[in-house]
């Protein structure tokens, strides 16, 4: 039960010491985890990246070379979509691994992206899907099922994608679905926005951090949990040198936010997993009672998560703890009386996939 | 160095099972598992020159294909796992061995960046390589077959890879793919030829893989220059003919089927102009194999030489 992908993160240099078999373990579970080119740029920062035998280097400037192209298209469609946004007196606002690339963080060193995130205030949802679609965005062929369901009951619209260029686009108009149990007051996310570069804007430091643990903490799959816990950690690193009242001010906003919870169990689970250094006081403000009567089932939950999906990672009952997280994921998004129609409708769909249209699959993970 | 067929069956089929079976395609290691019938056949078949890695290398791609538990089974699924992942919905089991094919083709295809890739096939003869880029259906695995029947080098039929600066092809022999009609073509144009596993009703219709590596160095790893690039047209309507062709069309239509010219970016452009500055273009249009495989000889002995 080797997590030697932690290993390497937290002490680069214990690649001095791997033979080729180590490297047959830490490459997949980096990869896997799509953490492949971050261990890159984490080796490079060490200036340990040349110490790697050139069999194995390859593959690491191979995730370079998709990570720098990314930035390079990140930059192009957030012209395009600071264009579309302009044209109608909205700001564009990156959320997630877009904001970590444009704003040069040390955060979005080797993170990879797979979609374009950004945030409108809910009343101008309209108005911005259809100005994007006059700049080459189109909407994602669903079906009704699962039109009707982000629609009505998610934070963000169906996915749209570019006609030309394929980048997926995530249009959120807050960072929980309405359904949820915590009500988020989106307009105060609007009030500290940063303009990172010129026409781009991000959340501020802390609700970054409290975004991506409660993002982190409301999802249901895991493929990428463990990067986005290396988020945390990155940005939990580096934030308190920016903002100087990042510390003292990180529990208030989050029980401002009404997101203590996720901010509670993103800072433990840092810690845990990454050793990340988060002052005791912090902790000691955003725990409660109800969190740490908890902390059994969740521990065995989220470390089972947190880790690659490699065999040499695997805790026992792995499988059962991430049924339960996923069931957990849309217990927290919605009530019952949704949710177990849902639930069933998703069972059978996975058995008799033949049913359902085309491309659902891959379009309609979230739903 | 050992080859898969120094390998007695039982062991062969206990190390696939176990997925402890590592094999050196090119410049990489595949490890696979599985315990298909078919899967074990179709190694037997079209592996049984490929050397073996030695124990304890590094593993490029770790590959799995079966039936992803009970369910599979009873469905008759199976699945293809990358790195313990399934990348891939389900195929039906008697697309199997088509399946891990084009699985070991996927790993290439979306990782190893450190080259330019082409989609097409390459050849050589004389230490000099042709490079033929193609859609699926243009004939280029039909020709690449032929000519490896005829004592040419099969260096790739899905991957030319290039290292960027250079006008060179790093050899990837793996099994050519041949699709419907292809398939009786080859056998009847050649009896020696070894085919593996037959799967129908694929979504390219009926596919088998044809063995290629049928040279004593068609394992070795060197970079092989190239001094041609061929786009080859099966076409039964329209005159058989080789023309030349522009560069600069040439260059477009090798980028358009390229794997990561756009992904490589300036790097990726540089490669390609490269590579194009130094190679003669031409499309090779054919209906009948003897003559493309002549024509292609007759083009080879004139602009294949330094």
């Amino acid at each position: 039960m080797s997590f030697l992908l932690r290993e390497v993160l937290l002490e680069p240099r214990r690649i001095l010491d791997l033979e080729a078999d180590g490297y047959s373990q830490l490459i997949p579970q980096a990869r896997s985890s799509q953490l492949l080119a971050s261990l890159a740029l984490r080796l490079e920062e060490e200036c340990l990246l040349s110490r790697v035998p050139k069999s194995v280097r390859r593959h690491l400037d191979s995730s370079l070379v998709l990570h720098e192209k990314q930035k390079h298209d990140l930059n192009y469609d957030c012209g395009n979509i600071g264009r579309a946004l302009d044209s109608i007196g909205e700001r564009l606002v990156l959320l997630k691994g877009g904001a970590y690339l444009q704003a040069g963080l040390p955060v979005g060193r080797g993170r990879l992206i797979s979609d374009i995130d950004i945030i409108v205030p809910g009343n101008r949802i309209d108005a911005a899907e259809s100005a994007l679609k006059q700049f080459g965005w189109k909407n994602s062929q669903l079906n009704d099922y699962d039109e009707r369901y982000y629609r009505r009951w998610m934070h963000e619209i169906p996915p749209l994608y570019h006609s030309r260029r394929s980048t997926t686009l995530d249009l959120h108009h807050t960072i929980l679905p309405p359904t949820a149990d915590a009500d988020v007051d989106a307009d105060l996310l609007f009030e500290e926005l940063m303009e990172v570069r010129p026409g781009v804007y991000t959340l501020s430091w802390k609700d970054m951090v409290i975004h991506s643990a409660t993002h982190l903490f409301h999802e249901g799959e895991f493929h990428h949990g463990l990067r986005d816990l290396w988020d945390l950690d990155r940005m939990l690193r580096d934030f308190p040198d920016r903002d100087p009242s990042f510390w003292e001010g990180l529990a208030i906003r989050g029980e401002q936010l009404g997101l203590s919870g996720p901010l509670y169990h993103g800072l433990n689970y840092a810690r845990q997993v990454f050793a990340t250094p988060v002052p005791e006081p912090v902790m000691a403000q955003v725990s409660s009672r109800s969190r740490m009567l908890r902390q059994p089932i969740m521990d065995f939950l989220f470390l089972r998560a947190f880790r690659p999906c490699q065999p040499e990672c695997r805790l026992p009952l792995t499988d059962l703890a991430l049924n339960g997280l996923y069931v957990r994921a849309h217990y927290l998004r919605m009530p019952l009386y949704l949710l177990l129609p849902h639930l069933a409708r998703k069972a059978w769909i996975g058995w008799f996939p033949g049913e359902t249209v085309a491309g659902e699959g891959a379009q309609g993970e979230k739903a | 160095m050992h080859r898969v067929s120094q390998l007695p069956a039982k062991e062969l089929a206990d190390r696939l099972r176990l997925g402890r079976f590592q094999l050196r395609v090119g410049p990489y290691v595949y490890r696979l598992q599985s315990q298909l019938p078919q899967v074990i056949r179709g190694i037997e078949a079209l592996y049984r020159d490929f050397p073996l890695a030695e124990p304890r290398s590094f593993t490029d791609y770790n590959i799995g294909i079966g039936h992803g538990g009970l369910a599979g089974r009873l469905r008759r699924k199976v699945e293809f796992r990358f790195e313990h992942q399934n990348p891939f919905p389900t195929i039906p089991i008697g697309q199997a061995f088509a399946f891990l094919e084009w699985g070991m083709n996927w790993c290439v295809s979306i990782h190893a960046n450190e080259y330019l890739k082409l989609h097409a096939a390459a050849v050589a003869r004389d230490g000099s390589a042709i490079i033929m880029p193609g859609v699926p259906g243009a004939g280029k695995s039909t020709l690449c077959a032929g000519l490896g029947l005829r004592g040419w080098r099969v260096l790739s039929d899905e991957h030319a890879l290039v290292p960027p600066g250079t006008t060179s092809v790093i050899p990837l022999c793996r099994p050519v793919s041949l699709k419907n009609d292809s398939i009786a073509l080859i056998k009847s144009f050649d009896s020696a030829a070894i085919l593996g596993p037959t799967s129908e009703q694929t979504h390219k219709g009926t596919v088998a893989h044809m063995k290629a590596d049928l040279t004593d160095d068609s394992h070795d790893i060197s970079p092989i220059p190239a001094r041609i690039m061929l786009f080859p047209k099966y076409a039964r309507d329209e005159p058989q003919g080789l023309y030349p062709r522009s560069k600069t069309q040439s260059f477009i239509l090798a980028a358009y089927h390229s794997f990561n010219f756009s992904l490589l970016g300036e790097v990726g452009f540089a490669a390609m102009r490269a590579l194009i500055d130094g190679v003669s273009c031409y499309d090779l249009v054919y209906r009948d194999l003897d003559w493309a495989i002549q024509n292609v000889g007759e083009l080879h002995d004139r602009d294949g030489r330094p």
